[in-house]
């Protein structure tokens, strides 16, 4: 063996006890929990089997398949991911456009944008229920004094306006988010581009949807994804403002996969949505990484 | 409104706006576009604010009292006086101060070794790093609630120490692994040429000139350490030993209609004032931290 190597075999040896803490954090509070779903969805441990647990094969997956509660759940909070992820990129986009140009105060109100992102989710929603509650609520008092509705609504307490009102409170504290990953990527766009787009003749919006919007693909789809698992997952917000409520209407993955465990105690079918969200959730990060590695090199950019 | 536009010193110098006036009309729409996300932003947070300082009559009162004619602090004696909301100020605050320290002390590390040292298996645990970030707390609730049974960390607040911990050292290690990446080779090997070992070259040499990196990730674990939720409500249940978002959030009245939204409101303003804090003074560094982790990966 020679020096180097022997100097080489040792510093992956470092390198190596330098990672053991951060790895075994890691595997303990992700793979693990991740790891023991898989298992305990085979089995069934609940009230009636006394929390032991039972070996069941994949019964809670055919319990799954035909758990019409769940696919309700399912179809909430797909819904509510894709039309607040949908809003939050228009808006996170605009922002990140006026952001891009030059004011004065402009890191003043840049820092108003990021406040929304930095606050507690748990305490952002009861503000938001406040706002949108039945008898006081500002938002209520606005409408009315604007002349759009006669009187005032019931947010959240019937299913369409809770599911409005949710909505507004998430896009509200995850825009900045967007529009802050957005701002970065504009500002790696060199303006030459648009200025020699501008004297070939080119309007501003055809330099919008041709430089902009192309060059910008990458941090678009990078923000959607975070977003859209983030969103997926999402408890919190809905937890404080409307339990799920009302009549199930707003129940999301999370909150059903919470009562499973917590409330009902059945952790073998709990383990087996877990399970399934958790695969749902890696499908969906392949495609986008498909896309993305796809629109790199049709694009021909560097991230 | 004052505190927010008193962080206009930090303008930096930029080119003196609109020159002619075709561009005047271009003026008008930036600053009426500006205007309305500094509304957005705002007004949600400036509306709590005010209803933590208003007498319940005007809380409760229809039309709807935008600037009330007298102000109280109430609700903010209420919190401190009927609730131990001192307590769970302090409770917020040790957990996330330990959880960033914890995290930066083992992501630093584990960061310089994927940068510098290729250690076998470093591309597989880069890329599981990556993956992570994207898994909602929801899927590791319950697994960790079985290892909080089995060692008894139930009311302990190493139950949420360590996940948070966890949950923040991904964007650790991604930030300060592209850090290391950045600095000179040659400031190591002068360090090994004086006899340094790669423990105390870390700790010594590399570590000081790191701490803009330090800074940026451990803002960002503080933040998200201190508006967790659904773990330091399931692991946590002693009233003594809750975090902020939880104990706000469980304020409530003697029935439904009775919903002190007076205090509530007082203790939002109270759980936020130091992210608020933290956002006009490491802007920033908040902003570097958010794009570089989300780049990376």
């Amino acid at each position: 063996m020679t020096k180097a190597t022997t100097a080489r075999s040792r510093e992956r040896r470092t390198g190596l006890y330098l990672l053991l803490p951060a790895v075994a954090v890691l595997l303990l509070v992700f793979a693990y929990p991740i790891a023991r779903s898989f298992w305990l969805g085979l089995f069934a441990q609940n009230l009636g089997t006394e929390l032991k647990p039972v070996f069941i094969g994949l019964s809670n997956y055919v319990r799954i398949l035909g758990d019409g509660h769940f696919w309700q759940v399912f179809w909430i909070t797909t819904r509510f991911t894709v039309i607040s992820v949908a809003i939050e990129l228009v808006l996170g986009i605009g922002i990140a456009l006026v952001l891009n140009q030059s004011f004065p105060g402009r890191n003043a109100v840049r820092t108003i944008t990021i406040l929304p992102w930095a606050l507690p989710t748990a305490l952002i929603a009861l503000g938001w229920a406040w706002i949108f509650n039945d008898q006081y609520g500002i938002a209520n008092d606005i409408l009315m004094r604007l002349g759009l509705i006669q009187a005032g609504i019931n947010w959240l307490g019937a299913p369409l306006p809770a599911t409005t009102a949710l909505i507004a409170a998430d896009v509200w504290k995850t825009t900045p988010f967007i529009s802050i990953l957005l701002l970065a990527g504009l500002q790696s766009i060199p303006s030459d581009l648009y200025e020699a787009y501008a004297l070939e003749g080119g309007t501003p919006w055809q330099s919008f949807t041709r430089i902009t919007l192309p060059l910008l693909l990458p941090q678009i789809i990078i923000a959607v994804l975070f977003r859209f698992a983030q969103t997926f997952g999402i408890f919190d917000l809905i937890q404080v403002m409307t339990g799920g409520g009302p009549g199930g209407s707003t129940e999301v993955v999370a909150l059903y996969v919470y009562a499973n465990a917590m409330r009902y105690l059945d952790f073998g079918y709990a383990s087996a949505l877990i399970v399934v969200t958790f695969l749902l959730l890696v499908l969906a990060i392949a495609l986008a990484s498909l896309i993305i590695s796809r629109s790199r090199s049709t694009a021909g950019t560097s991230d | 409104m004052t505190t927010a536009s008193g962080s206009a010193h930090a303008q930096t110098t930029q080119p003196p706006p609109a020159k002619g006036a075709p561009l005047s009309l271009r003026r008008v729409l930036l600053w009426v576009a500006v205007g309305a996300i500094a509304v957005f932003s705002l007004a949600p947070i400036l509306w709590q604010v005010l209803t933590s300082f208003k007498l319940n009559e005007d809380i409760a009162s229809i039309p709807t009292i935008y600037f009330p004619s007298r102000f109280t602090l109430n609700h903010y004696l209420e919190l401190f006086s009927r609730r131990p909301f001192l307590l769970y100020i302090a409770n917020s605050t040790f957990v996330s101060l330990t959880s960033t320290v914890v995290c930066l002390a083992i992501g630093t590390p584990a960061a310089y070794a994927l940068a510098r040292l290729r250690p076998l298996g470093g591309n597989l645990i880069q890329l599981g790093i990556l993956l992570i970030t994207l898994f909602p707390g929801i899927l590791l609730l319950q697994g960790l609630l079985e290892i909080v049974q089995f060692f008894r960390l139930g009311n302990n607040y190493l139950a949420l120490i360590i996940p948070y911990t966890a949950l923040n050292l991904p964007l650790t290690i991604l930030v300060m692994r592209s850090f290391f990446a950045q600095l000179p080779k040659d400031l190591e090997d002068a360090a090994k040429v004086d006899g340094y070992n790669t423990w105390q070259m870390l700790v010594q040499i590399l570590t000081p000139l790191t701490l803009p990196a330090l800074v940026t990730t451990g803002i960002l674990t503080f933040i998200a350490a201190w508006n967790e939720f659904i773990f330091a409500l399931t692991f946590i249940t002693e009233e003594t030993m809750k975090t902020i978002p939880v104990a706000a959030a469980q304020i409530g009245g003697t029935s439904v209609f009775e919903i002190p939204y007076g205090p509530i409101a007082a203790a939002t303003v109270i759980g936020t004032i130091p992210l608020i804090i933290l956002v006009l003074f490491f802007q920033r560094q908040i902003v570097q931290g958010l794009t570089a982790g989300a780049v990376k990966g």
